[in-house]
């Protein structure tokens, strides 16, 4: 399955029931240099729409919202130790947290990549 | 007027640069029931002379601390301050410059408040310190917000013993907040350890506890063995330091445990000034530091590698995180930080050590002199410069006939705790800046006071 | 201009300072104290037993040093500071030599108050001004600092809401998205839920959007008049006449009183809760970033709940009430609690108040008058070369601050930031950047009325040679400032990534290194 996007400018890859989640490149260039990520712990229960992360760079910080509801199985504690990663590669290895989707018809209100490549250049 | 460089020629012209007629011109969107002909009720301008005469009749009508015998302490101190800081931190570019947020012309201020900052940690024993807060009385109850944030309870239980205005306002933020608290009851001003009652106070909703060292008092002890039981239960356990001179002499609160320490800066560098400005003392533990409130100044290098300073983790702060943020906090105590600091470079820890043995010493020589009068009982077996007595009369009513023969000699606590019984208790201070005739002449008074 | 190499670091009057901590020792004092009298330790189990571990350093060398990290400072003596709702006044030094007068600077704040009559007067006097030049009943003067000032006027707020049992439901506070970020940070610090109004196209409140917000749920608005860009809001009396209407309160943020002072009354345009703040309209310094002072006045809607302690005078002269035993003796006091320890910023009030003096009522209008007619000297001096955002010509003035946004800088590869720098070299401190976020990459200046026209004329000049700099693409000038200051651009990344925010003794293989 390739890559869904939110207008919160958070992407998503799904593995089975699985979903990966990460910030996108335009996010991480908004934001300027990430000095710091808080990743939540496995176990947690978000709903769509809640707060998952916080990523903080020097003038801003800024929410990572859970994309899909589901249970928190992994945080990447690599960008704790690391947040520049997400500058430098937030479509990869920037990803923030995997999560197990408790309703995979949620994927639909999602955009696929040329949507959110539409939405991003409306915002300049 | 001479704040007022601006001549009616300038006016004139610049009404005509701008393309209008007068300046009611540039008013035009105030509603016109809010607009108003002429000045509001009160006096016109003074020139200095008649400025400086009137409040100096104010100010001769207050009777001053260096003018009698003077021992009134309860969470602000007299000491001496070298006339070095005074003129330190009235040159121009410490008093007339603002927030360090353009970091390249304003390492002066930065460089100060790192050093503020190491001074401040080393002092607490404590590995994180802000660049200052309000006072502290607000240090602590940001402190108990703090402890709920990081254990993500609600509930913070203080010590019987805490300064009466710093319980109100910890009891003031948290009700506001929607945060509970729970204080041990104020039950006698005698030593008598608080550590158990404190523990059953908590329960699952705790995040903190709050105690004080000098107490309340005056009671000095080591906490140790309370501060690990409380975070066996996985509390915080938040000391406040009302005199920081203390320091000199007492164990560190980041020694005997502390998770969070708050205090009032005021005794080094900074007056009297009839309670304010003060400077607030937050120091915290390293993990803790992205939940800290109030501003810090960290260390970097420019574009040529050489060192500086920045204000740094602002993404806490009001100004990035606004309704997320940690704190609403604005300001520091800026200038009464850089007083503390330049007062504590002059003293050194050497020099804060002999300070410190100074205000114990006269402390201890005034305690024995005052509990020798016959009905007066020392109730604080160990102290550092301050202590209370019981007095065969209102507390409140020999201070007063006290100040009637020129001795200033304490604080009652019914003056801040007036429900608390405790009409006959008075809590007294002694600091480096009182003599041999000050205590003898305290010994006299109070001798014929309650004949 | 020279590129002459020193051996020291020091360039002529521009001198290196290093830390305490390297130049100073555990063996040196500045200070002469008396022998310690011999008497016995009571200390109990509290005593330290190790030392202090900081320098000292003798009296020349403490002088030297801090007078050093002082000429490293930009300051208001030394140059005009127009940062955008700071108001960078001269800060007058009669204030500080009364705030020094021993019968204000050393008085313990509990000594019995027949002792202090003189400044429990000056307190009820500040209060008077205060009330007066606002237009409201009641002050809160302890609040601590304008933030502080701004928390009081919302508890008074949430007091009188649940006094009427309305906390529960009576919980949105609405705030326009131009505010400052400590007005949404002390709704949420009360719990309460914030709900952002938008701005229409002149930069004010969208009156139709605000009245669509409007509900019984409405606790307060949290509203800055004049605005953050700097203008005056027309429909304010309609805004506070629809928010009484469903029982909601007005809270002002006086961050820019100075544009009105004398002139306008808060209380007449129905404002409930103001915070003041003494170190930007009243002239008390700045001290690089405090102490301030926010005393908020309060109108009779809220007056009771103002919090301990407060001065009321009678008979026998002058009284503090300070705790709640106090003030149940009072008829019509609830106060809501004590927000700080002792009586507030006595230090500062002294300063307000012979400022005040100083002014007088005359004085004080005319700062007004000065302040928003220097902001729209530069705004009229600057609008062809830069963009205001809602500039509409002299028919539509700007107050005491001029907004401009960074769209004349569309094409240059130069944003905000890089204009400000290039500022420094010219020996400016920058203005306001990227506040208010309603406009994009702001640039806030605010003159203040202590500028002269000679050094507005510099400043302007200043400023049309950098844009055309810029427009003419002299990157260098922009991208590479400020080469000038005694630093160059610091790493804000490294310092937030790694933060060191104490000196620590460095390992010897590591200082031989550096």
């Amino acid at each position: 399955m390739s890559k869904k996007y939110t207008k919160d400018h958070e992407w998503v890859q799904l593995d089975g029931d699985v979903a990966t989640v990460g910030i996108t490149d335009y996010a991480q260039s908004q934001l300027g240099d990430v000095v710091f990520v808080e990743v939540p712990e496995a176990g947690r229960q978000v709903g769509q729409g809640d707060d998952a992360a916080v990523v903080e760079s020097v003038k801003a910080a800024s929410e990572v919202y859970a994309p899909l509801s589901g249970e928190i199985v992994e945080g990447n504690g690599a960008l704790e130790d690391n947040p520049a990663m997400v500058n430098e590669d937030a479509d990869n290895q920037g990803w923030f947290f995997k999560l197990k989707l408790a309703d995979t018809s949620e994927l639909d209100g999602l955009m696929d990549e040329a949507a959110y490549a539409d939405f991003v250049k409306e915002l300049d | 007027m001479r704040y007022l460089p601006l001549t009616d020629t300038d006016r004139q012209t610049m009404l005509g640069q701008i393309g209008v007629g007068s300046v009611d011109d540039l008013f035009v969107d105030v509603p016109a029931s809010a607009q108003r002909e002429g000045t509001v009720d009160l006096p016109r301008h003074l020139g200095e002379m008649q400025v400086e005469r009137q409040l100096s009749a104010m100010a001769a009508k207050n009777m001053t601390a260096s003018s009698v015998p003077f021992f009134c302490g309860a969470g602000a101190y007299k000491h001496h301050v070298p006339a070095t800081v005074d003129h330190i931190i009235q040159r121009s570019e410490f008093l007339t410059s603002y927030t360090p947020y353009q970091p390249e012309i304003t390492q002066g201020t930065l460089q100060y408040l790192f050093e503020f900052q190491t001074q401040v940690s080393e002092l607490t024993g404590m590995p994180v310190a802000n660049a200052s807060m309000y006072d502290g009385s607000t240090a602590t109850a940001e402190a108990v917000l703090m402890a709920h944030r990081v254990t993500r309870k609600s509930r913070a239980v203080l010590s019987a013993r805490l300064h009466p205005h710093y319980t109100a306002v910890v009891e003031n933020l948290s009700e506001m907040g929607g945060f509970a608290v729970a204080q041990n009851p104020v039950g006698d001003a005698s030593q008598v350890s608080e550590a158990e009652d404190l523990l059953a106070l908590m329960d699952d909703d705790t995040s903190c506890v709050v105690i004080q060292n000098p107490d309340f008092f005056g009671n000095v002890s080591d906490f140790s063995a309370l501060a690990a039981a409380v975070q066996e239960k996985g509390c915080l356990l938040i000391a406040v330091v009302p005199e920081i001179v203390s320091l000199g002499l007492l164990k560190r609160p980041g020694d005997m445990g502390a998770d969070i320490v708050t205090g009032e800066g005021q005794s080094i560098g900074n007056g009297l000034n009839f309670g304010g400005p003060y400077v607030g003392l937050f120091a915290a533990k390293q993990k803790h530091i992205r939940q800290m409130p109030g501003r810090l100044c960290g260390e970097t290098v420019d574009a040529d590698g050489q060192r500086g300073f920045v204000l740094t983790l602002s993404t806490r702060e009001q100004h990035i995180r606004r309704d997320k943020a940690t704190s609403n906090i604005c300001t520091n105590s800026g200038l009464c930080s850089l007083a503390f600091t330049a007062h504590m470079t002059l003293l050194g820890g050497k020099g804060l050590r002999h300070l410190a043995q100074l205000n114990h010493a006269h402390a201890v020589q005034l305690s024995q002199s005052l509990s020798a009068i016959e009905g007066v009982e020392l109730l604080t077996p160990a102290f550092f410069n301050e202590f209370s007595l019981r007095v065969p009369k209102s507390a409140a009513s020999v201070v007063e006939a006290l100040a009637e023969k020129g001795v200033l000699g304490g604080v009652p606590v019914s003056r801040l705790s007036p429900e608390a019984g405790l009409e006959d208790v008075l809590v007294v201070a002694a600091t480096e800046a009182n003599t041999q005739e000050d205590i003898a002449a305290y010994a006299a008074a109070l001798k014929e006071v309650l004949a | 201009m020279s590129e002459k190499q020193t051996f020291s670091g020091n360039r002529g009057l521009q001198l290196e300072e290093p830390l305490i901590f390297e130049i100073g020792s555990y063996q040196n004092c500045g200070v002469d104290l008396d022998e310690v009298p011999d008497v016995a330790s009571r200390l109990g189990d509290c005593a330290a037993a190790g030392n202090v571990d900081l320098p000292g350093l003798s009296e020349p060398e403490a002088m030297r040093h801090f007078v050093r990290l002082s000429q490293k400072n930009h300051a208001i003596d030394a140059g005009l500071y127009p940062l955008g709702s700071c108001t960078m006044k001269h800060n007058p030094r009669l204030n500080e030599k009364m705030a020094r007068l021993p019968g204000f600077s050393d008085i313990h704040p509990l000594q019995p108050q027949a002792t202090v009559q003189g400044a429990l007067e000056l307190m009820d006097d500040l209060a008077h001004w205060l009330k007066t030049l606002t237009g409201l009943p009641a002050v809160a003067l302890s609040p601590k600092a304008g933030a502080h000032g701004e928390l009081c006027g919302m508890m008074a707020i949430r007091a009188a809401i649940e006094a009427k049992g309305e906390l529960a439901t009576r919980n949105r506070v609405l705030v326009p998205e131009s505010a400052h970020g400590t007005n949404p940070a002390t709704a949420a610090l009360l719990g309460f839920k914030v709900d952002g109004i938008p701005a229409n196209a002149e930069g004010r409140v969208d009156l139709a959007a605000f009245k669509e917000k409007l509900g019984d749920d409405v606790a307060a608005i949290m509203l800055t008049n004049p605005n953050t860009c700097g203008l005056f809001e027309r429909d304010i009396i309609e805004i506070a006449d629809a928010l009484h209407d469903v029982g909601g309160y007005f809270y002002c943020d006086g961050a820019n009183f100075n544009a009105i002072v004398g002139r306008v009354r808060p209380g007449d345009l129905g404002v409930d809760a103001m915070h003041i703040n003494l170190h930007k309209t009243f002239s008390t310094p700045h001290g690089g970033g405090g102490p301030g002072s926010g005393p908020t006045v309060l109108s009779d809607r809220l007056a009771a709940f103002a919090p301990l302690p407060f001065v009321v005078s009678g008979d026998d002269g002058f009284s503090l009430v300070e705790t709640m035993v106090d003030a149940r003796l009072g008829a019509d006091e609830n106060p809501f609690g004590r927000m700080v320890a002792f009586h507030g910023q006595m230090g500062m009030y002294v300063r307000a108040l012979s400022y005040m003096m100083s002014h007088g009522a005359d004085g004080l209008r005319q700062v007004a008058e000065d302040a928003v007619l220097n902001a729209n000297y530069i705004l009229a001096s600057l609008r062809d070369v830069m963009t205001a955002p809602f500039d509409n010509g002299p028919k539509a003035p700007c107050m005491h601050e001029a907004l401009f946004d960074d769209s004349f800088l569309k094409d240059t590869g130069l944003d905000t930031l890089d204009f400000a720098k290039a500022m420094i070299d010219e020996g400016y401190h920058p203005m306001t950047m990227y506040f208010p976020l309603v406009v994009h990459g702001a640039m806030l200046i605010e003159p203040t009325e202590t500028e002269s026209k000679a050094s507005l004329d510099l400043f302007i000049a200043t400023m049309r040679d950098l844009v055309k700099g810029a427009k003419e693409g002299d990157m260098a000038r922009f991208k590479n400032a400020p080469e000038l200051a005694p630093r160059r651009r610091l790493d804000e990344t490294q310092a937030a990534r790694n933060p060191i925010l104490r000196w620590q003794e460095r390992e010897p293989e590591a200082q031989a290194a550096e």
